[in-house]
């Protein structure tokens, strides 16, 4: 760590960076950016930005069976609970018996519920309460190596599955007629960000993760007219965003998730325009 | 002639089922080498639920066989399949390039763009004359653009057996009888062995060698001629076709 350390001050010779827990935090959303960037371009493709919403707020499930079955780290039981949601919900969902944003419904309803009975007991939800906002500062070394392996992790998914997820997302029919197992891989792309989204909750908090996931692909989807200037500029979005946001956050003492999903936010509506005017401009 | 390597396509006892209901029952056919059969019935009556069925996309029981001109299994057969009018999010980011090159090649369209690929994808599109299209966005296209491009990567690699489900709905009279047209000198030049599911009577009388008219079963099976006079064909069409 202490090589990093060295060459971010080389790198960014700034006050704020002085601290190590500002070196973790930069560290932190270089490595969370580009997961969501990219697993977002995809979910937004898929219109599974209502999926991914439930999926966050199942993540208060996860820390409440933790805490039931007295674990001092609840993260492997908010991953675990966080897959087993995405499969049945994607099982339900292909059942068809109901409309998929029923299903969602009903699964995000009784996860958060579930999780907030078993941690209001004694009235004691207060403590959990910084899972809502999410804490970037509070990031330790070990926590950035799970990172940085689920990146790699993420990265090699991203090279294996893009294909066959793009051409799903158009026509599964088609895909399966390309020889792509459909279903695994839309299996292997949700439960990649089951994995992402209940890792990242606890430094962006279960109310921002969402956004961090949607906003940077919907904003590249403005602009971008091929799949690769829609996967980099989601990805410039990402990074952009997050890296000015803790800047921000700093400086005006705030909390850094939302103040990264106001960012988002500013870009989302300047593309949004871009997008309007484009459109004008070929009417005419 | 060119002998192609599929003799046949053998369904026996096919059953589609969704829980508790069938979709499709006990449809037992085979498709020819060099032919063409027309899939026909009414909206609901389990054509798209066989065709996906057979791509491998939802479970199936009964037996589905791809037998060599030995009778032999042959071991991967090649699908081409041309989807029902694309249902699709048009606003997804992504050119004509980038779908086809998704489609032929594993290297991440994202990532990079091999030079012999895109070259492989550009003469596919100029042999259905739709050249001019590679840089255009996938969601822009026309309805009869967006077809010939569907065919063209269906015909690549030649397939062993073509799918193509209401592959027209959507294309004017002219744009209609140029698919079929071009459809027919394929099966002739590769000796396509061609499944069409189609609302078009005129068109299955014209080019189909055999008709299979389904609701949930196998209701008749042969000639177009046949099974225009059968009267499962009047029960199913009263009215609605010529």
């Amino acid at each position: 760590m202490n090589v990093i350390y060295a060459i971010l001050d080389t790198l960014l010779p700034f006050d704020m960076f002085r601290f190590t827990f500002m070196k973790n935090a930069l560290l932190a959303l270089l490595l969370i950016a580009p997961l969501l960037g990219l697993l977002g371009t995809m979910a937004v493709n898929n219109r599974m930005a209502y999926f991914s919403d439930a999926l966050g707020h199942s993540a208060l499930t996860g820390i409440a069976i933790g805490v039931l079955l007295g674990m001092e780290n609840q993260l492997i039981c908010m991953v675990a609970f966080g897959i087993l949601m995405a499969v049945v919900i994607s099982r339900v969902k292909a059942a068809g018996s109901s409309s998929t944003d029923t299903v969602i419904s009903v699964f995000s309803s009784l996860a958060m519920a579930l999780g907030l009975v078993i941690l209001s007991r004694g009235g004691g939800f207060a403590r959990y309460s910084s899972y809502l906002v999410g804490d970037i500062l509070a990031i330790t070394p070990a926590d950035l190596g799970l990172l940085a392996l689920t990146l790699a992790a993420v990265l090699v998914l991203w090279i294996v599955l893009f294909n066959p997820l793009l051409l799903t997302s158009v026509n599964p029919s088609l895909a399966a007629s390309r020889g792509a197992r459909v279903k695994w891989v839309e299996m292997a792309f949700i439960v990649a960000v089951a994995v992402v989204v209940m890792l990242s909750i606890q430094w962006v908090g279960i109310l921002m993760i969402n956004a961090l996931l949607i906003l940077p692909a919907a904003s590249a989807r403005n602009v971008a007219r091929s799949a690769r200037q829609y996967t980099l500029l989601s990805l410039a979005f990402s990074l952009f965003s997050g890296l000015l946001g803790l800047v921000l956050s700093y400086l005006w003492d705030v909390s850094a998730g939302p103040m990264i999903v106001l960012i988002l936010g500013c870009i989302f509506a300047v593309t949004y325009l871009i997008k309007a005017r484009s459109r004008v401009s070929r009417a005419a | 002639m060119i002998r192609c390597s599929l003799s046949h396509v053998q369904l026996e006892h096919f059953t589609v089922r969704r829980g508790r209901d069938v979709l499709v029952e006990d449809v037992s056919l085979s498709l020819c080498c060099g032919q063409l059969t027309a899939l026909i019935g009414s909206n609901g009556a389990g054509k798209t639920t066989l065709i996906r069925a057979l791509l491998g996309e939802i479970p199936y029981q009964g037996r589905l066989s791809y037998l060599d001109h030995e009778g032999k299994p042959m071991r991967r057969p090649r699908i081409g399949y041309v989807p029902q009018q694309l249902d699709f999010d048009r606003s997804i980011p992504m050119t004509v390039t980038d779908f086809l090159l998704a489609a032929r090649t594993r290297t991440p369209v994202w990532l990079a763009r091999p030079a012999s690929a895109a070259r492989q994808v550009q003469a596919l599109l100029n042999q259905m004359d739709v050249g001019e299209l590679g840089g255009r966005k996938l969601g822009e296209l026309s309805g009869g653009e967006l077809q010939r491009v569907l065919l063209a990567l269906a015909l690549d690699p030649m397939p062993d057996l073509l799918i193509l489900d209401e592959p027209v709905s959507g294309v004017d009279i002219r744009g209609l009888d140029m698919f079929y047209q071009r459809l027919d000198e394929l099966r002739q030049a590769h000796h396509l062995t061609i499944l069409l599911v189609t609302h078009d009577m005129a068109m299955v009388r014209r080019y189909a060698d055999q008709v299979a008219l389904i609701r949930r079963r196998l209701l008749a099976l042969g000639p177009a001629d046949e099974v225009f006079n059968h009267p499962a064909y009047r029960s199913v069409f009263e009215g609605a076709q010529a």
